[in-house]
């Protein structure tokens, strides 16, 4: 029996079945992305409040998006406007909001466990929408459907997340999620920023410092963006970053011929990723693009929407359509 | 007068567990003995109960003058005197800094006025505790303090750590260092490990500890004067005291309840798992318990740190360090330490009483002529801790709503009772 969600905090949390029923409840919300007229009445009269108290450009859209078609209202905090600046705390804005009788919240914050504190004081769902340097659920899901459309399935798939682990809340939640598919990690980037203790976050989880061992076999290549805002450890100079994780087209030579490359963007082209890469056959950044809306989609008709787990779904049933 | 009949005395200075009767006349212990008789006592029965020396907390935090929105003297005493201690030392981080004369004597006038027990205070090191000039040290003591500390951060250098420790030698007064690496700490929340990895919160390594245990070490050998490790967490750092002590040095240290009960673990996004040190390994807390039961460990303190609610309710990383700790230290003592066989009754009880005195070169023992500071506790009350019943004005505790078997039932300061649980 599926157990229903309540808030989508991050993907640790969740059963490979959770994961599983929302990964297939948004394949047809991928499909919904290519019709002309993109809007459900699915959420009409539902308000999804939007707390992004840390900037983001291409998740909050896609939230946004997602909800307005699925017919839901938005409501949005500006995170550079917003009363924090004034002094107010977090636990004060996120009970502003939840007065204006929102059904569900969106929240992104610097802060790790930030979206945990919220929903453990409102009453209504939850989402993380990345929080500091612990989790990037919703990241973690679009990525898994992406990889599923590409390469069939996810057990036993070899995938391998380059770059600077430490402070990556896009990698914690994919350990998280691969690992409940029987997926083998690697993990590979500088020594300080991927620890060896790492390896005790997951089963089938092995540390590697050498790209090219990481690379070889690979079915899968995530390359994170280095975060420079987020890095407290002495910063690396960006020519010894190139010189040794850059993902390169020789370097993809070394995984699987058909190897998927994904990264969670934004890209800085020529830091950890090669244009020829990000651009190339093998890449997937724009796919992961169009299957966030499908799986933010998802996410919110399931947590806002309510309805049960083998009711039809809104987006094969077009006369729920509002046109 | 008041006669304490029929309880269980431990006394550790005397190494003396056996039923006597005490009689206390005015603030002193008029004498003790079985089936000791005055007319005009006030009797007070301790059958079935443990009577020990008045405890000593080394290590408290008070916020006054300055924070008094999470903590007076008056409310931070009440809740040490619920907690069966009679004497508490304060730590001079308060606003403005215990860093010269007029404020300790301030500290001691509001004490003597307001404090449900005895508040001996303990100065600044440095003034202002910036790790620069050395704060008015001889004349705070002239006004009561008992120990110097720049705590809430360390003695800044070993340079300065050397020259408080030279000044200091001749006053008889020894340096409390908080020990931390600034640059290891480097802005972290809680102890580096597999949970800091997992929930994404900036680590501390336990080096950070230990290297400034080391160092203070180091400087204690320069110096040849008494220094004393605060709520020491790991085990790098036990082994740098177990070295000192070996080499007879006047090194001496302290534990927090909450060390040797919680681990990293434990630790989730409620800022009540918030403190400084951070709740270290299970190993380090192991070693932890078996310093405290060897006696490599001196004292059971509590680092009581009142925050009140609206500083404390919200994110992890940017709530304040610290945790209340007075009335929850005994129960967790017997619970996590005496009931589980790890410690006896009477080593811990050394812990509160003669453990910490040493520290401050003072004796605590029940005889004839000495303060009339008794802490009386149940090995075997059964009850559950809620911080709203606390006199404190500060309610962060990661210890709500755990259940005890033990519990402190009165406190009597200077022959008077300062606390007494009904039953």
């Amino acid at each position: 029996m599926l157990q229903r969600l309540s808030h989508l905090l991050g993907t640790e949390a969740l059963t490979s079945e959770q994961i599983a029923f929302i990964l297939d409840q948004a394949k047809p919300f991928q499909e919904f992305q290519r019709h002309p007229l993109k809007k459900l009445a699915t959420l009409r009269g539902k308000t999804v409040a939007m707390a992004f108290f840390e900037s983001s450009t291409r998740t909050r859209i896609s939230f946004t998006t997602a909800a307005a078609r699925l017919g839901a209202d938005t409501m949005a905090l500006q995170a550079e406007s917003s009363s924090l600046k004034k002094g107010e705390s977090l636990l004060d804005t996120v009970r502003t909001l939840e007065a204006m009788r929102p059904d569900g919240i969106v929240i992104r914050h610097a802060s790790s466990g930030a979206p945990d504190f919220v929903a453990r004081r409102l009453e209504i769902p939850v989402v993380n929408a990345g929080d500091g340097t612990h989790e990037h659920p919703t990241q973690a899901l679009l990525d898994a459907l992406t990889i599923r459309d590409r390469k069939g399935k996810l057990e036993g798939r070899n995938v391998t997340i380059l770059g600077d682990i430490l402070h990556s809340r896009v990698a914690r939640s994919n350990i998280h999620l691969l690992s409940k598919f029987g997926v083998r990690i690697t993990l590979c980037g500088p020594a300080m920023w991927v620890p060896r203790e790492l390896e005790r976050l997951a089963a089938n989880l092995r540390v590697v410092h050498r790209v090219e061992e990481a690379l070889d076999g690979a079915d899968v290549v995530m390359v994170l963006r280095v975060q420079t805002e987020r890095i407290h450890e002495p910063a690396l100079a960006p020519d010894e970053y190139i010189a040794g994780y850059q993902l390169t087209p020789a370097r993809l030579r070394l995984a699987q011929p058909d190897a998927l490359v994904l990264h969670p963007g934004p890209i800085v082209r020529g830091l950890e990723i090669d244009s020829a890469v990000a651009d190339g056959p093998q890449s997937g950044v724009l796919e992961q693009v169009t299957n966030g809306l499908a799986i933010r989609m998802a996410l919110l008709y399931h947590l806002i929407g309510g309805a049960a787990a083998d009711a039809p779904h809104p987006a094969k049933d077009r006369s729920n359509a509002s046109d | 007068m008041l006669l304490i009949k029929n309880g269980r005395v431990i006394d550790p200075a005397s190494k003396t567990d056996a039923a006597l009767d005490i009689l206390l006349d005015g603030d002193r212990i008029s004498k003790t003995g079985t089936d000791l008789q005055a007319s005009g006592a006030e009797v007070f029965d301790a059958k079935g109960l443990v009577v020990a020396p008045g405890f000593i907390d080394l290590h408290c935090h008070l916020r006054e003058p300055g924070q008094e929105m999470s903590e007076t003297i008056e409310t931070g005493t009440q809740s040490a005197a619920r907690g069966g201690f009679t004497a508490v030392c304060c730590m001079p981080n308060t606003q403005p800094v215990n860093d010269n004369a007029s404020v300790t004597r301030s500290i001691v006038e509001r004490a003597a006025a307001a404090g449900a027990v005895r508040v001996w205070p303990i100065g600044a090191a440095s003034m202002g505790s910036r790790g620069e000039a050395l704060a008015e040290i001889s004349a705070m003591k002239g006004a009561g303090i008992v120990a110097v500390s720049d705590d809430g951060k360390p003695v800044a250098t070993a340079r300065l750590m050397r020259q408080v420790m030279e000044y200091c030698t001749p006053l008889g007064l020894p340096v409390i260092d908080h020990c931390e690496d600034p640059s290891l700490f480097a802005g972290g929340v809680m102890r580096e490990g597999p949970q800091s990895l997992k929930l994404g919160l900036q680590g501390i390594p336990a080096q950070s500890e230990s290297i400034c245990v080391g160092r203070d070490v180091e400087v204690a050998l320069l110096t040849g004067a008494r220094l004393h490790i605060a709520h020491m967490s790991t085990v790098g750092s036990l082994e740098y005291v177990r070295i000192a002590k070996k080499t007879k040095l006047c090194v001496t240290c302290e534990v927090t309840p909450h060390h040797f009960t919680l681990t990293d673990e434990d630790v989730c996004y409620d800022s009540h798992y918030k403190m400084n040190p951070p709740l270290a390994s299970r190993s380090d807390r192991d070693a932890l318990i078996a310093g405290l039961a060897d006696g490599s460990v001196d004292a059971i303190a509590t680092d009581h740190a009142p925050h009140h609610a609206a500083s404390k309710d919200v994110e992890f990383d940017r709530a304040p360090f610290g945790i209340i700790g007075f009335e929850t230290a005994l129960a967790l003592g017997l619970n996590e330490l005496v009931h589980t066989g790890k410690l006896s009754l009477m080593r811990l009880v050394e812990l509160f009483t003669t453990g910490p005195a040493r520290v401050l070169a003072m004796e605590r023992k029940i005889a004839a002529g000495e303060a009339a500071d008794l802490t009386i506790f149940s090995t075997d009350h059964e009850w559950t801790y809620r911080a709203s019943g606390s006199p404190s004005k500060s309610q962060n505790t990661p210890f709500e709503g755990r259940s005890f078997r033990g519990a402190p039932m009165a406190t009597i300061v200077a022959g008077r009772v300062a606390f007494c649980r009904s039953m």
